[in-house]
């Protein structure tokens, strides 16, 4: 399935997945709107970053979704890039899962066989792996009203880099991104535990844990 | 799809990328091509009047839409365009390999930004990577490119 593709392209350039069917959505009409709806913002399928970041409407009802796009990449890939692309890729060094997490947000899936909502905490279920079905086209995301405070903290090697690790913090709710294969919950007051981050060479399983224990403290002290 | 204001036919092969379509077919190879992965931007190009990466679109995607590159900047002979100029006249580059792509981002950033502080500066030129000229010399082109801009 192909929106910004700004995830996808460079899979396929890589000839890292082949898939047998592309499937174009972009010329599909009245999919890019971002509207309110229920107390929240709704970004549907062709909404780009861009447009999100910049929004009055995502700006007075979920600050927190702009400040989290702000992260992603930079301005030219989020000319292009969607919400909901980066949702349904799933990378879990990605923000938008985090906020949607940290937010209590769903997203909309449909297929022939008609719509259904499936929950942040019930979406994203591995690695680059969401529960959106083969036959369903994730159409929209919903944001709640982002409640104060909230904030959004990374670390990442340069600007626009995918994050080492990362923090959400939405009222009392956390949530983790880049030390588990999902974007996690986390207990504020010691968010590092149970988690086993992976290592690399960008950075060690102890570093990321330190990270995400000083962004914590950082994202709870406002 | 119409590529620096003339119409061309789309590729008929839908796995061409833009980047490689205007290159190697329409010949217009100031578009270059550095990682084919979104990160260098030497590919960027401007797709309805905003930049983006060709290399992470379908030449097929384009059709039915408005492509300009280095080449739609200025006519041969014309006076450059104001973000070339400033590039020209403060060193912006070197080797010139990414300056097409810089050159792009920088025109999407004045539009965003027409009158850019240093901060939004560096943010709209961090997607594009420089391996000669540096960073310093391309600020000052951006900073230029603005007040050429205006005039």
């Amino acid at each position: 399935m192909l929106a910004g593709g700004q995830s996808l392209m460079p899979l396929l350039n890589f000839r890292l997945a082949r898939p047998a069917h592309l499937i174009d959505i972009n010329r599909i009409g009245g999919l890019d709107r971002i509207y309110e709806r229920d107390g929240g913002v709704a970004v549907q399928a062709l909404a780009r970053h861009a447009g999100v970041e910049d929004s009055d409407l995502v700006a007075r009802v979920c600050p927190l979704l702009r400040d989290a796009v702000r992260l992603v990449a930079h301005r030219v890939i989020r000319n292009r890039g969607t919400v909901c692309g980066s949702i349904a890729h799933s990378d879990p060094a990605s923000e938008l899962p985090a906020v949607l997490l940290a937010l209590g947000g769903h997203v909309v899936a449909r297929s022939s066989g008609g719509e259904r909502r499936i929950t942040a905490d019930q979406l994203f279920t591995g690695m680059f792996e969401t529960s959106i079905g083969p036959d369903e086209l994730l159409v929209e995301a919903w944001f709640p009203r982002s409640p104060f405070p909230s904030a959004i903290y990374e670390e990442s090697r340069r600007h626009g880099d995918f994050a080492l690790a990362g923090v959400v913090r939405a009222g009392d709710r956390l949530a983790l991104f880049g030390v588990a294969a999902t974007p996690v919950l986390a207990d504020p007051s010691d968010p590092g535990r149970g988690l086993q981050p992976s290592s690399d060479p960008e950075a060690s399983p102890d570093f990321r844990l330190h990270l995400v224990r000083t962004l914590t403290e950082k994202a709870f002290a406002a | 799809m119409r590529v620096n204001g003339v119409d061309h036919e789309a590729p008929t092969d839908p796995r061409r990328l833009l980047s490689d379509h205007l290159r190697h077919d329409l010949r217009l190879t100031g578009t270059h091509v550095g990682c084919e992965h979104g990160v260098c931007g030497c590919c960027t190009v401007l797709f309805d009047g905003a930049p983006v990466r060709s290399c992470l679109m379908l030449a097929v995607q384009a059709e039915g839409h408005e492509v300009t590159t280095i080449e739609g900047m200025a006519a041969d002979g014309a006076p450059l365009h104001p973000v070339q100029q400033a590039f020209h006249e403060c060193h912006g580059l070197q080797c010139g390999f990414c300056t097409p792509g810089f050159v792009m981002s920088v025109v999407g950033l004045l539009a965003q930004h027409p009158e850019p502080t240093a901060q939004e500066v560096d943010e709209g030129i961090a997607g594009n990577l420089c391996r000669c000229t540096g960073y310093a010399s391309i600020r000052r082109a951006v900073h230029r490119a603005a007040e050429l801009s205006k005039k």
